[in-house]
């Protein structure tokens, strides 16, 4: 009997036993990195800085996160009166949904075998997988612009109506450097695609993989590019410049809703290093095709993947300056998307070419 | 189960388009409609669609609606008292009763035969949807494809010769 992919039809029972675990697994994987991230944030830059960055709680600052968390928890939740309740309400949930919703689709592992069924290691495999990460990534926006709209403060107003525009011109570039992925692996889905970065290099050099990095650079630089921006990330943190907006689009908020942003800010972090390390540095698959390295389980390689373009985008915050809006824009508009376009051409030029 | 499903979104769907024209704030519409497309990519994804489900969320929710948004905030409409009409209720649901009609007229008037051409739920699933929607747009549709790109070539053009003082 040879085994079968587990599905709602053949075992519903176990299906939704092995989801549930999947889900709670994912989520709270996911949880841990968000409240760690922002304690590693605040070290790698307060090393970077010739500081210490936070001592005094547990041992190096360990228990921070929790402290934070249970500071924020018992803070006194302000909704300014001259507020749009509702929007502002659901601005804070708006922008952390999509940013964990997109979690679904990264595949962490090989497919398992557990008796006479197939489990595969990721929540699930849709066959538009990178269409639906775009798609969820753009509605993020809404709980930005809705934020700074609904807390009706000038300096919120105005973080909302940059973020909204930096994410409409950087979300076309972001799209269109990974249609390249598409043309070369003539799928959508992540699985797909991280099944294909396992085979050898150019079908030649058998040791190393053939990493979607490898053969599309100028997409992958794009991409990160991009998804800095996507994610409002200095050195692209227009939406909240604290020199000149405050804080930006969460400037009246407090308390939960204030955490929450934090937290989406960092889970959108996850995301956008999950997928470029899904989509071009080979996902969970080994760096090196050696029995040593690839005996080590999928999941250790992406989230050492994940965690050092985490760690990238935090170096990146302690070196460079913010941007000015105008750089931005025009960086976004002029150089970004013709590169981008430039990229699809000539990929599928070299496609048609090697046919 | 899926019929429950598809009640339970459709509810929510009619629910979320009766605000989109009862809400006094234009962004809380705006929202009420981001609603809508939503609950109308479930439907797409019901009908083993999900290329299409994607790129409505991606097209209609996620990048013209947050246009829209974007004026709605900027034009700070949602301050100001509108003022009510009432003079058109009667013409208006009366039309739209008419449309009603319509469309339970020809929904009953159809006689369901089966399925038919080459595109089969079974070869939905294994071709799969984007590759069959690609294909039949470079092939069968290219000229209306073709056509439609340089409609919004013309549109592009057209909006930055408006925005632009000097040419």
């Amino acid at each position: 009997m040879t085994p079968e992919m587990l599905s709602l039809s053949n075992s519903p029972g176990l299906f939704v036993g092995i989801m549930l675990l999947k889900l709670l697994v994912v989520f709270g994987v996911t949880m841990l990195i968000v409240a760690y991230a922002t304690w590693c944030e605040r070290k790698v830059i307060g090393h970077m800085q010739t500081r210490l960055g936070p001592m005094r709680t547990g041992w190096h600052g360990l228990l921070q996160p929790i402290a934070d968390g249970l500071k924020l928890f018992f803070k006194e939740d302000i909704i300014p009166s001259e507020s749009t309740k509702v929007p502002f309400l659901l601005a804070p949930m708006m922008i952390l949904v999509p940013a964990l919703i997109t979690v679904a689709v990264i595949p962490f592992g090989p497919d398992l075998k557990f008796g006479n069924f197939i489990i595969p290691q990721q929540i699930t495999d849709l066959n538009i997988g990178v269409l639906y990460i775009l798609a969820f990534a753009g509605l993020g926006v809404y709980g930005i612009v809705l934020a700074g709209w609904a807390s009706n403060s000038k300096y919120a107003l105005l973080g909302g109506v940059r973020a909204s525009a930096q994410m409409i011109s950087y979300e076309l570039a972001a799209g269109l450097s990974i249609i390249a992925i598409f043309m070369l692996s003539e799928t959508l889905s992540l699985r797909e695609i991280v099944a294909q970065q396992q085979l050898d290099l150019w079908g030649v050099c058998s040791f190393v993989p053939n990493w979607f990095v490898f053969t599309q650079p100028l997409a992958f630089c794009l991409f990160i590019v991009t998804g800095l921006a996507e994610i409002n990330r200095t050195p692209f943190d227009m939406p909240e410049a604290e020199s000149e907006l405050v804080s930006g689009f969460c400037t009246e908020y407090s308390s939960m809703k204030y955490a929450l942003f934090f937290m989406a800010e960092y889970a959108n972090m996850i995301v956008i290093s999950a997928i470029a390390a899904t989509l071009f540095l080979g996902g969970w698959s080994a760096p090196l095709n050696i029995a040593i390295l690839t005996m080590i389980p999928g999941f250790v390689w992406l989230l050492m993947k994940i965690f050092a373009l985490m760690f990238f985008f935090m170096w990146l915050r302690a070196t460079f300056p913010r941007v000015r809006y105008d750089q931005l824009m025009r960086m976004g508009w002029k150089v970004l998307l013709p590169l981008a376009l430039a990229n699809v051409v000539v990929t599928g030029l070299v496609v048609v070419v090697l046919q | 189960m899926e019929i429950i499903f598809f009640y339970l979104v459709a509810l929510v769907a009619v629910v979320s388009g009766f605000l989109v024209i009862r809400c006094q704030s234009p962004v809380n519409s705006a929202l009420g409609l981001v609603n809508t497309f939503f609950c109308l990519a479930i439907f797409y994804v019901m009908l083993h669609a999900p290329f299409m489900a994607a790129v409505q969320v991606m097209v209609y929710a996620g990048a013209i609606m947050v246009l829209i948004l974007f004026v709605i905030m900027l034009l700070n409409l949602g301050t100001e008292a509108r003022k009510r009409y009432t003079h058109g209720i009667v013409w208006s649901s009366l039309a739209s009763l008419l449309v009603l009609f319509n469309v339970i007229y020809f929904i009953k008037r159809g006689r369901v035969t089966g399925a038919e051409g080459d595109i089969t739920t079974f070869m939905v699933e294994s071709v799969g949807h984007t590759e069959l929607i690609g294909k039949a747009m470079f092939t069968e549709f290219l000229l209306p494809f073709e056509i439609a790109s340089v409609l919004l070539l013309v549109a592009i053009v057209g909006a930055v010769v408006l925005a632009k003082k000097q040419v």
